[in-house]
């Protein structure tokens, strides 16, 4: 059958990574991107989340770093005047602006057409009183609910359906402001946020309990369809499907059930009409048959890239193919290669998926987890039993937990309240409980997770308590540490139980551990995943290890041709897609030089995960443990540890001492630059400068110190990454209160105070070193004051604004620790600069987060340069440098606050943003714009409130004030911000902090009244009175979904550009236009 | 109890029993089903298999009770008692949490006296089947005796019913139903269909009988073994231009009477998600199979075309007279009263009654 040929394809990315719509989307469009390329179609891509894979050279055809709004996205169609568009591969984002394409008139005047699943069946999907209406044509049970416009009719509603009743927000990602309400007070609280997100909001009869079941199903244009994956989440109905607990397969229900919710999920989605891929989820009674279709998604989701990655169908890449005119039975299976992409994949092992959080770097957070996503990453566990899975992703996720059992104790006083209302730690909740005698029953009953899955705990923690009984390793049972591994015990985790930990230490004691394995051959096998469950011989690479074997699927080469690459795991705040970028670079440049790659990683949002891009992909734990296990069978020329981020770099001491070649930078030099100790030595010996700093060993010493370099001082503990339990205090009492948590988070490395310098710049270096010596960098310049974390600032490069010496110093200084550490590979300084004076203030030998940024601005790869040094491959110095560019790259960094209930929107030392973009200019202010309205910023129409902090504060914004005035805009301004800016003659009008009671107008209620289009408030200092005081105001900001700026640099670089360009002028260039 | 698995080629595997315990033999075959266990030991297209479960964790939801409804069909299985001879399984979950389950998997396998070992790496063993094609094994336990060795037979006269059963009696029109191993779900979904069902014994006469079509059910083993089948359905077939509808073991029965090969396929077709593709369109089915044997498509010849192809292994996957309304198909259409995509094969059938 002739099918239309399509000759220039745009597609839709999803911007910068937040909470609700992450990684996943780089994976599903680079897929997409990979499958359009194969019919040789030229590509367009839009996304400004300059760290990604997909905006790499050779992905797209051409890259448009820019907002994907629909005022970017038509500029861009009116240039290249692609014949289709792809909507559904960069999440909630891509789509809204699709819609909002298709409605006014866009797509139709350049005639461009929607490849896939139509506009009008995304609509249908999306609102809820249409999706009900469709559902009901074809018998499909759905959730009662109500869809109101007006807080009467909110109440209204939940009053005939009784409370306790959840509230979603209509064209929301992830569930945006919903949540469920006990009574009217909590319903009028929650609507009214909620109506800031949507103009439509839906009340709905509460089915807390109930199961959630998902399904990810393939529809062709011949209405051939295909469920690729049945999916059970761990936690009830009532927990958002992103904070679950996914299991996958479904684990507790029968083949009637499951076979039942099948065909209404494939009833929805021919009846709807979808074309490519979608996801149904269901609430299903635990007690009958009975269901409620809850969601029906029409795209790509973070249920379709984890259903991709624990099956191993490329449902992103099929999607893409059935969009231009295929049917599933015409394309290859890309595992087999001998059978079709018409097939359901069976599994033979079990998947988790297990969800990150990082809300303890939020001040004020709340913690519980429910119908709004608060998690930013995520992990995927493979084994061949439960408890392996859930051990396994217990670890993966990163932070310090061992598995189910034998934890540091999370200790929950009101233990029944930490089960009935979940939080991030609830798994704790429960392996606590049983270890106070709580009963599967009791258990279920505080949290209705199904006893299958309690079971399953329960017999972890029974093999804990048979562990700790023995006494000392030469004690322990063969069969009992056999059982024990094939619960996905781990090594640490057996050494803890039979005390050997307090006895020899971590490491001796989980090395203890190992060799016994090891003597009496338990030992983990490499399985793969082949998408039939063994049916048919599959030349797959893509592999997990489980204890629950006795055979390897594949033979190892042990030719001396394969490097490991160790990935970045979860992505988390810190830590994510950059250094997936960063990964994918290393694998490529492996393989084009002749090596196998091989690449371990665990997290499913990943193009390094994707395992086209990998001759072996290892889907397993980034341990110590596995990492060894991985490396003994492969027996590798070498292992990179610094494309990852800080895990792989944290492991580089221990494989250093297991004789492990490492690639690159020694691990004693890696050491070297990690301890904070030997760091400062070495600079104090090449006559470096860094801020004063004293180890913490008692509060006495501490006293001394500060009383000679005074107030703020700086806190951290060594091996830090996006400064966690780092913080600046300013007095003796947040000192005090501080420590005593920073002690807690890392006792094998000391503490360490620093003087913190107030108003310097901050500069960054990232380079790539030869044997110490630099081959190519990158110089980087904060648009904030150091106070900022730098994975939060604004970065602008090449710098604009930084002396020619200060630039020079910068480099020589980076010349000297590159020699001294003897680095080959990359790595990243960062300093302080005040006038000329130049401070060190940290240094990583590894990939930082600004390569992609800085590589792709360049347009030098410094990570293939890394590689190759670390190959042994001669590489020459690049002839460009950052003093050749003409135009400037502007870094901006995305805040997920609105997603975090209650924490305070402030920006500190310690890392709070969830993603980021990078948007290209001529001119500074256009690149400032574009990053800036990638980010969720908008140009306000009239009215700013502005309270503007200490007075020196207040004369940094005096500028940006007036260009306010002159451009006409209204000024609000809280009491001393209004007595300055009238002082200095900027008309504004007062208004009263919320603890000036009975004055008027109130900034809160101007907030809630839609009369302010943007908010600049700055904290006065980092004391706790000062960020309780703005609290309210900020909080508002971002509840209100009032675009909020909260650091006087940024803030006026935002409002000058704004005044000074209409956004009108800024030329639509592609990546590849500025030369 | 440590139990051994001992295939005919000698490969051994050793696992933990659990379960009936007493030393079998049987056919071993692996079923890739990530749920449906008591469906499967259930299946009469099971008879005489230790059945492989390649998904490892199995019982999670128990046994759910089986029980005659109102037209003396079991409910929640496919046949009143296990078919399978053994289960083997990687992890056996004794624990099971359903609303509707009365028992574990365990209990209900001791009263039904089927075999069990878990802990076995059932992605080896199925990797063993698909390289070296399904053979007999047997399970042994310590100070056991040997069980007796597995020979290849025609199990028809231990699934198929002894005496002709009725339902939907006075129903307009009427089909018999050649009860070669019928699963449960098939004869509700005739009865469905608003059909009156005559289920026979596999060697029943029917020739005598007055009904509007025949439906050869599917069943376990060699078709080959099941020639009186064949030649009462050349008879039939000879006499009568009346519709007839061959499933899984009966499309093998029908093609043999049509004059066609089978042969036997390395590890058969035992899976929840066979594709098939409708020749000559762009149609495609997931389809539900548990068979070993396949029509050789090159016998398929004269009258006879061929209806569906396996897009696995491009195997026959269903046939057509040209002339007469005479269908096979290797596949069930019918799911436990769930609508399928394939219910077309029966409705084309009773449109032509």
């Amino acid at each position: 059958m002739a099918m239309k040929k399509y000759k220039k394809v745009l597609l839709l990315g999803s911007g910068a990574l937040k909470i609700g719509e992450a990684g996943e989307f780089d994976y599903s469009g680079s897929q997409a991107l990979k499958a359009l390329k194969e019919e040789n179609i030229e590509t367009i891509l839009i996304n400004p989340n300059i760290a990604t894979v997909q905006t790499s050279e050779g992905v797209a055809d051409r890259v448009y770093f820019y907002p994907v709004t629909p005022f970017f996205v038509e500029k861009v169609i009116a240039k290249e005047r692609p014949d289709a568009i792809l909507l559904a591969f960069g999440g909630q984002t891509a789509l809204n602006c699709g819609v909002a394409l298709y409605q006014n008139g866009v797509l139709d005047k350049y005639k461009v057409k929607v490849l896939g699943t139509q506009v009008k069946a995304i609509m249908d999907t999306e609102d809820r009183e249409l999706f009900i209406e469709r559902l009901d044509e074809i018998g499909v049970q759905t959730i009662k609910s109500h869809a109101v416009e007006t807080m009467e009719d909110a109440r209204a509603a939940a009053l005939e359906l009784g409370y306790p009743v959840i509230i979603r927000s209509a064209y929301a990602l992830g569930g945006l402001g919903s949540g469920f309400c006990d009574n009217e007070e909590e319903l009028n609280r929650l609507a009214e946020k909620s109506f800031s997100f949507s103009p439509q909001i839906l009340v709905e009869k509460s089915l807390k309990g109930w199961k959630e079941i998902e399904f990810e199903c393939v529809n062709d244009k011949s209405g051939n369809s295909i469920i690729v994956c049945s999916m059970e989440n761990f936690d009830p109905l009532g927990i958002h499907t992103g904070e679950s607990i996914v299991v996958a397969p479904t684990q507790t229900l029968t083949q009637h059930e499951v076979q039942k919710l099948e065909e209404i999920t494939i009833r929805i989605a021919r009846h709807v009409g979808i074309v490519g891929e979608c996801n149904i989820q269901f609430a299903f009674d635990p007690q009958s048959e009975e269901y409620r279709v809850i969601e029906v998604n029409a795209r790509l989701s973070r249920s379709s890239a984890l259903a991709s990655k624990a099956t191993g169908y490329p449902l992103a890449f099929v999607a893409c193919k059935l969009g231009l005119g295929y049917n599933l039975y015409e394309l290859t299976n890309s595992i087999t290669k001998t059978t079709t992409n018409f097939f359901e994949p069976s599994v033979d092992y079990v998947v988790a998926k297990i969800p990150r959080w990082d809300l303890s770097k939020f001040h004020g957070v709340d913690r519980e987890i429910g119908s709004s996503m608060k998690s930013v990453g995520e992990v995927m566990s493979i084994g061949r039993s439960f408890e392996e899975v859930i051990q396994k992703g217990i670890r993966m996720i990163g932070q310090g937990m061992h598995g189910f059992v034998e934890n540091k104790s999370v200790k929950f006083a009101d233990l029944d309240k930490a089960l009935k209302e979940p939080t991030d730690k609830r798994l704790f909740a429960i392996s606590q409980a049983f270890q106070e005698g709580y009963s599967i029953d009791r258990v279920w009953e505080l949290t209705k997770i199904d006893k299958w899955f309690l079971n399953r705990l329960m017999g972890i923690y029974k093999v804990s308590q048979e562990l700790h009984k023995v006494k000392g390793i030469d004690k322990l049972p063969e069969d009992l540490l056999r059982k024990a591994k094939k619960m996905g015990f781990s090594d640490f985790q057996i050494s803890r139980a039979l005390g050997l930990e307090k006895v020899q230490g971590s490491q001796a004691g989980l090395l203890a551990v190992r060799a016994l394995r090891k003597k009496l051959g338990i030992l983990p096998y490499v399985k793969q995943i082949d998408t039939l469950g063994g049916e048919y011989q599959a030349k797959a690479n893509y592999l997990y290890l489980t204890y629950n074997g006795c055979a390897h699927d594949i033979e190892f080469f042990d030719d001396k041709k394969s490097i490991i690459v160790i990935g970045s795991g979860a992505y988390r705040i810190g830590s994510s897609v950059e250094f997936d970028w960063c990964g994918v670079q290393a694998l490529n440049t492996i393989r084009k030089e002749g090596y196998r790659n091989i690449m371990i990683n665990c997290n499913p949002e990943t193009v390094s995960t994707d395992y086209d891009v990998t001759d072996r992909l290892f889907f397993d734990e980034l341990t110590f443990e596995r990492v060894m296990d991985v490396i003994e069978l492969e027996n590798p020329y070498g292992v990179i540890v610094s494309t990852g981020g800080q895990i792989p770099n944290n492991l580089a001491m221990k494989l250093d001492a297991q004789n492990v070649p490492i690639l690159g930078t020694s691990a004693k030099d890696i050491d070297n630059a990690e301890d904070r100790e030997k760091f400062s030595a070495m600079l104090d010996r090449i006559g470096v400068d860094q801020p004063e700093w004293s180890e913490l060993t008692s509060m006495k010493e501490i006293g001394k110190f500060i009383d000679r370099v005074g107030f703020p001082v700086l806190v951290r503990p060594s091996y830090v990454l996006s400064g966690a339990a780092m913080n600046v205090c300013s007095n003796q009492n947040e000192l005090e209160r501080f420590l005593q948590l920073a002690a807690d988070v890392s006792k094998e490395h000391p503490v360490v105070v620093s003087r913190f310098i107030e108003n310097a710049k901050e500069v960054e270096m990232d380079a790539v070193a030869k044997d110490g010596e630099i081959i190519a960098y990158a110089i980087s310049e904060h648009i904030e004051f150091a106070g900022v974390h730098s994975g939060d600032a604004t970065i602008q490069f090449p710098p604009q604004k930084l002396y020619v010496e200060t630039v020079k110093r910068i480099k020589r200084i980076s010349r000297q620790i590159a020699k001294e550490l003897h680095i080959s590979g990359p790595f990243n300084i960062q300093y302080l600069a005040r006038e000329n004076d130049i401070k060190v203030i940290e240094c990583n030998l590894r990939a930082s987060r600004s390569f992609p940024f800085v590589s792709k601005v360049l347009k030098i790869n410094l990570i293939e340069i890394a590689t190759k040094i670390m190959l042994g491959i001669p590489v020459s110095a690049p002839e460009k440098s950052l003093f050749d560019i003409d135009y400037v790259g502007i870094k901006a960094s995305q805040f997920s606050f609105n997603r975090l209930q209650k924490a305070d929107p402030v920006l500190g030392v310690d890392m709070a943003s969830t993603g980021e973009v990078g948007c290209l200019g001529d001119d500074q202010r256009y690149a400032i714009l574009e990053s800036m309205l990638s980010v969720g910023h908008r140009i306000p129409k009239k009215n700013i409130l502005l309270s503007t902090g200490t007075a020196k504060q207040k004369a940094a914004m005096l500028d940006a004030a007036k260009m306010l005035q002159e451009h006409g805009y209204n000024i609000y301004a809280t009491g001393g911000t209004s007595k300055y800016l009238a002082e200095n003659g900027i008309q504004n009008t007062r208004v009263f902090w919320p603890s000036e009671e009975g004055q008027k107008p109130q900034a809160l209620d101007m907030l809630h009244g839609k009369q302010i289009d943007m908010v600049v408030n700055i904290p006065k200092d980092l004391t706790q009175h000062e960020l309780t005081n703005g609290y309210k105001i900020r909080r508002a900001a971002i509840d209100l979904n009032i675009p909020l700026i909260t650091n006087a640099r940024l803030a006026s670089s935002f409002i000058n550009a704004f005044c000074t360009v209409d956004i009108d002028d800024i030329p639509i260039k592609s990546w590849d236009g500025f030369k | 109890m440590t139990v051994s698995l001992i295939l005919a080629d000698g490969t051994c595997f050793k696992g933990e029993s659990f379960g009936f315990q007493q030393p079998v033999s049987g056919e071993l075959v692996f079923n890739t089903a990530m749920t449906g266990y008591p469906e499967l030991l259930t299946d009469p297209a099971s008879r005489g298999q230790l059945l492989v479960m390649t998904y490892p964790v199995i019982g999670n939801y128990g046994i759910q009770p089986i029980e005659a409804d109102e037209m003396g069909l079991p409910t929640n299985a496919e046949s009143f008692q296990a078919q399978a001879r053994a289960l083997i399984v990687s992890d056996y979950s004794d624990f099971y949490s359903h609303w509707n389950a009365k028992e574990s998997l365990e209990e209900w396998m001791k009263r039904e006296k089927v075999a069990g070992i878990c802990g076995i790496d059932t992605r080896e063993l199925t990797k063993h089947i698909r390289q070296h094609g399904s053979m007999t094994a047997k399970i042994m336990f310590e100070g056991k005796n040997k069980p007796e060795e597995y020979s290849y037979t025609n199990m028809l006269p231990e699934v198929s019913c002894k005496e002709p059963v009725t339902y939907n009696e006075g129903a307009s029109r009427k089909v018999v139903l050649v009860d070669c191993g019928a699963k449960a779900g098939m004869i509700r979904c005739l009865v469905n269909e608003d059909l009156e069902v005559v289920r026979v014994p596999w060697n029943y006469d029917y020739s005598k009988m007055e009904f509007d079509g025949l439906v050869i059910s599917d069943g376990p083993g060699n078709p080959s073994y099941c020639s009186e089948v064949v030649t009462k359905l050349q008879k039939f077939m000879a006499k009568s231009g009346k519709p007839v509808l061959g499933v899984g073991m009966g499309c093998l029965l029908l093609g043999l009477a049509g004059g066609m090969d089978t042969y036997k396929l390395k590890f058969g077709h035992h899976t929840h998600n066979q594709p098939v593709r409708l020749e000559g369109t762009d149609r495609c089915f997931i389809t539900t199979q548990n068979h070993n044997y396949a029509i050789r498509e090159q016998s398929v010849v004269g009258q006879w075309k061929v209806y569906l192809k396996n897009l696995n292994d491009g195997s026959v996957e269903g046939i057509y007279n040209t002339r007469n309304p005479w269908v096979g198909v290797m596949f069930h259409s019918e799911s436990d009263s769930i609508p399928t995509d394939t219910e077309f094969i029966y409705s084309d059938f009773i449109s032509k009654l």
